[in-house]
């Protein structure tokens, strides 16, 4: 198969083959060109390369950012292409080839637990294909049926005549084959690659400090670049005294960036981040100075009981059964700003010149980098180039593009010098696009039996959407905002059935940029519904799970899940003394997740988390053992976010600048986690971020059971739970 | 210009005598396993070993070090990468995005070194590093597959 690219393209991406060719990275050369020429290995098709040895390379659109995405993403592609597992490895096509090639990859774009469940399809389609052209080469060689061959482990076979050879030997005649109109893919139930607990093929790097993150990127002639942006969100820069520090060891330039930001380009990035930290800057601090987290919640709170709001959800009429109710339930919850704090903090490197640009960088949407690129650059789409690299972490934090912009500005004020722009951590924290802010007011409304006859749930806070991508508002509501509470639908549907039911949200958006962040609104929504869940059964007095139950009888796939985690952490069984457990379920990125969860809380007040089971329905498991580190490590997310992290607010800008005031969980606070994968087979789902919404709830309920104290504002740190 | 032995090298560092340890490694030495997390002791991203102690080398300065210390990065913890801690990462597939991973086993290493038997109390009190993906659990298996190698 061969693939036109339009000359310019061509010679453009020989020249960055050959300067990108001279340096030692993780990083997969431009290889449309080099594969035409033969110096490269014949590429079946977009998603299968094979080499003379049998190597396979599977190319991989979406970004690992260690969430196992290529792995598994190859083990599917292997499935259908009968590849021999050992032999298999990886590599990125770039965004620039993608756009050059029609999009041949389709999205680049790696959020939402996304990765596999968006993708399955085609590319389990692209190794099948790929094996119907390599048995197809060696059916041609041998003048005989192509159905009467068969591929497996990489070798194929003709049974009549017992003859055989392998992908290495017919992949260039493949290549030039025509694709095949119709591919079947196997079922699930007979995978062998898929499905298993394979080691995942990017870890060897990892162990040994041999991988290339884009902090680590060396070119030569490369210089470094340190950044400040107005700390005020809105404000920008009035004025700053170069001369104060261009002579200090290793500047070369001092260059604003935009209208709110100032770089130092130094030799070292640590001369670069000492003379910043010595520049004087002035700043023109906008409109938002004033804002702190006192006026934030108080813009908040007017939301909670304002008249307009938009309706994500309704059934009945919820406001007259809550008038009418035997005994009537209310609580308003908050949850506050978090940063996503990445471990590897944000950087891009960009080299521009007249004629192009390029830039490497980590990031979850190569597409959007490459955008950004093509837009700051000030170059047309076929004369830019983007790179990907490893992530140390992502979170949703590099979907955005902000980093690339502010590596290009700097890289064109020094023309074809290439530059690395590396934030410091309290740059990283205080120029977050954070998890939304908000609060809701959850009112319900028991009959006499206990049952809950009525809902209103009013949301109100800030709108991911309108700070990150406007035009997908709908009428000015935001769609994403009712995540895990929609009606019904494949995504993200709420669990119980209640006959008077009424989810709005009044949008209030501070000045503060709201981002995605792991798990999105789901984190908040499922504390706000499985925390109340409780309350209700408390005033209900009926047990929480059994109280769930009555309400989730046209949900099976959300109790199905409940139950395991109920059953997995021995509900409705004696406890350890001292040990008090929490319950809760939610549906969120296309999977079904319920989690139990041990908790012991001292006279001080002191919180220990046991034990947390989780039981998870992503439909469809690719590498279990993956998705059970996915698991793992959202509780590490999600309880680090409920028990400390904060993003506050003082004068328009964050006060948390670093891991001292913005601490994780560690090692000592780990509880051990038992996850249950229970795929049901019939839908893909996603397994990054569902779990994290389920862990604070059922830690919260379980601290209710063993305090009587509900917290209902987070932080927990904030919260006093000594006993009285 | 400051003297320093890394990885059994004694190596000429021309660096600014308060340049922390991690930045002359980093970008002097060009050995970059070793990562920035924090620069302010938190996370030990940064966790290098000097004289076998497990040290923050963002912490400390250039300035401050003799050429006769033994400095080990993460480059040069086994030659083969076959610490039995990194084994046992490899086995027990402990890394996700594997940014915190050098310091994580820079610091179980030492840990080992000392304690070739330590307790879930010892990893607790060793181990204080940050990891935002999560792989806790997975540290203290592979700690504890390691100890038993
Ligand atoms: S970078 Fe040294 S402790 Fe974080
Ligand atoms: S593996 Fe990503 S921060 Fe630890």
């Amino acid at each position: 198969m061969t693939h036109a690219l339009d000359v310019s393209r061509r010679t453009f991406l020989k020249s960055s083959a050959v300067a990108a060719g001279g340096f030692t990275l993780g990083f997969s050369v431009p290889f449309g060109e080099a594969a035409a020429q033969g110096v490269l290995p014949p590429e079946v098709n977009a998603w299968v390369v094979v080499k003379p040895d049998d190597t396979v390379i599977v190319r991989i659109a979406r970004s690992e950012m260690g969430q196992g995405t290529l792995t598994g993403l190859a083990q599917l592609v292997a499935e259908e292409l009968e590849a021999d597992w050992s032999k298999v490895t990886w590599e990125y096509p770039t965004p620039g080839q993608n756009v050059a090639r029609n999009r041949v990859w389709k999205n680049f774009s790696t959020g939402g637990s996304r990765g596999i469940r968006e993708s399955h399809q085609y590319v389990r389609e692209g190794g099948a294909a790929a094996r119907m052209m390599l048995v197809q080469a060696a059916a041609n060689e041998w003048g005989v049926p192509a159905a009467d061959c068969k591929a497996a482990r990489s070798t194929i076979t003709h049974t009549a005549s017992g003859r055989s050879t392998t992908y290495g030997k017919v992949a260039a005649a493949a290549a030039k084959l025509e694709p095949p109109k119709e591919v079947k893919l196997k079922d699930a139930k007979d995978w062998a690659i898929a499905g298993k607990p394979l080691k995942r093929l990017d870890t060897v790097d990892k162990l040994s400090g041999k991988q290339v993150y884009g902090a680590d990127l060396k070119l030569p002639g490369m210089l470094n670049a340190a950044i400040k942006d107005c700390p005020v969100f809105g404000g920008k820069v009035a004025s700053f005294d170069a001369a104060k520090i261009e002579k200090m060891p290793g500047v070369r330039k001092v260059v604003k960036v935009g209208e709110s930001a100032l770089a130092v380009v130094a030799d070292t990035w640590w001369q670069a981040k000492t003379a910043l930290d010595a520049l004087p800057i002035v700043w023109d601090e906008g409109p938002h100075a004033k804002v702190s987290s006192e006026t934030i919640a108080a813009m908040l709170k007017e939301g909670l009981d304002a008249e307009q709001a938009y309706i994500g959800n309704k059934a009945g009429d919820a406001k007259a059964a809550i008038a009418s109710a035997a005994k009537k339930v209310e609580a308003t919850y908050s949850y506050p700003y978090q940063n996503h704090a990445c471990m590897e903090p944000m950087n891009a490197t960009a080299l521009w010149t007249a004629e192009k640009c390029e830039v490497w960088c980590p990031t979850q949407n190569g597409e959007a980098a490459f955008a950004a690129t093509v837009e700051a650059s000030g170059h047309p789409a076929p004369k830019c180039e983007v790179y990907k690299l490893h992530l140390g972490g992502g979170f949703g934090r590099r979907g955005m593009t902000d980093y690339v912009r502010q590596a290009v500005a700097i890289a064109k004020q020094m023309p074809g010098t290439p530059v690395k722009l590396l934030w410091s951590r309290e740059e990283d924290m205080l120029h977050g696009r954070y998890h939304p802010i908000t609060m809701a007011k959850m009112t319900g409304a028991l009959d006499a039996q206990g049952n809950l006859v009525g809902l209103h749930m009013r949301i109100s806070g800030q709108s991911i959407l309108a700070s990150v991508n406007p035009q997908a508002l709908q009428q000015g509501r935001d769609p994403v905002t009712f995540q895990g509470l929609n009606p019904s639908g494949p995504e993200a549907s709420f669990g119980y059935t209640i006959p008077n039911l009424l989810i709005d949200h009044a949008m209030r958006n501070p000045h503060v940029p709201a981002g995605f962040w792991r798990g999105v609104n789901l984190n908040h929504n499922a504390i706000y519904v499985e925390c109340f869940m409780d309350e209700l059964a408390q005033a209900a007095g009926v047990d929480p799970l059994e109280f769930r139950r009555r309400l989730m009888k046209s949900h099976p796939k959300h109790l199905a899940v409940l139950e395991a985690a109920a059953k997995g952490i021995g509900w409705g069984t004696p406890a350890p003394s001292g040990i008090h457990r929490g319950l809760c379920q939610t549906m969120g990125f296309g999977s079904y997740v319920a989690a139990g969860a041990e908790v012991s809380v001292d006279a001080k007040g002191a919180i220990k988390i046991h034990r947390i089971v989780a039981a998870t329905n992503p439909g469809h498991v690719v590498n279990p053992d993956q998705v059970a580190a996915q698991v793992e490590g959202s509780f590490v997310y999600g309880l680090s976010a409920m028990l400390y992290q904060e993003c506050t607010v003082k004068n328009g800008r964050i006060v948390e600048e670093n891991f001292d005031t913005y601490p994780p969980l560690r090692m000592d606070e780990m509880p051990k986690v038992e996850s249950i994968l229970m795929p049901s087979g019939d839908f893909w789902g996603g397994g990054g971020e569902p779990t994290i919404a389920v862990a604070a709830p059922a830690v919260l309920n379980a601290i209710f059971a063993a305090t009587g104290k509900r917290v209902r504002s987070l932080p927990l740190k904030n919260a006093d739970l000594r006993r009285a | 210009m400051a003297k320093l032995t890394v990885n059994g090298k004694t190596i000429d560092v021309d660096a600014a005598p308060d340049t922390p340890l991690l930045w002359a490694i980093r970008e002097q030495i060009g050995l970059t396993g070793t990562k920035y997390g924090c620069g302010v002791g938190q996370c030990g991203s940064c966790t290098v070993h000097i004289d076998g102690e497990a040290v923050r080398s963002c912490s400390i300065t250039v300035g401050s070090l003799k050429a006769d210390q033994k400095i080990v990065t993460i480059e040069g913890l086994s030659p083969t990468h076959s610490h039995p801690i990194q084994k046992a990462w490899l086995e027990l597939e402990v890394p996700q995005c594997g940014y915190c991973q050098s310091g994580m086993i820079m610091a179980a290493a030492a840990l080992l070194a000392k304690k070739p038997k330590p307790t879930d109390a010892d990893i607790d009190e060793a181990m204080t590093n940050i990891c935002r993906c999560g792989t806790y659990n997975r540290v203290r298996a592979g700690i504890k597959l390691a100890a038993n190698a």
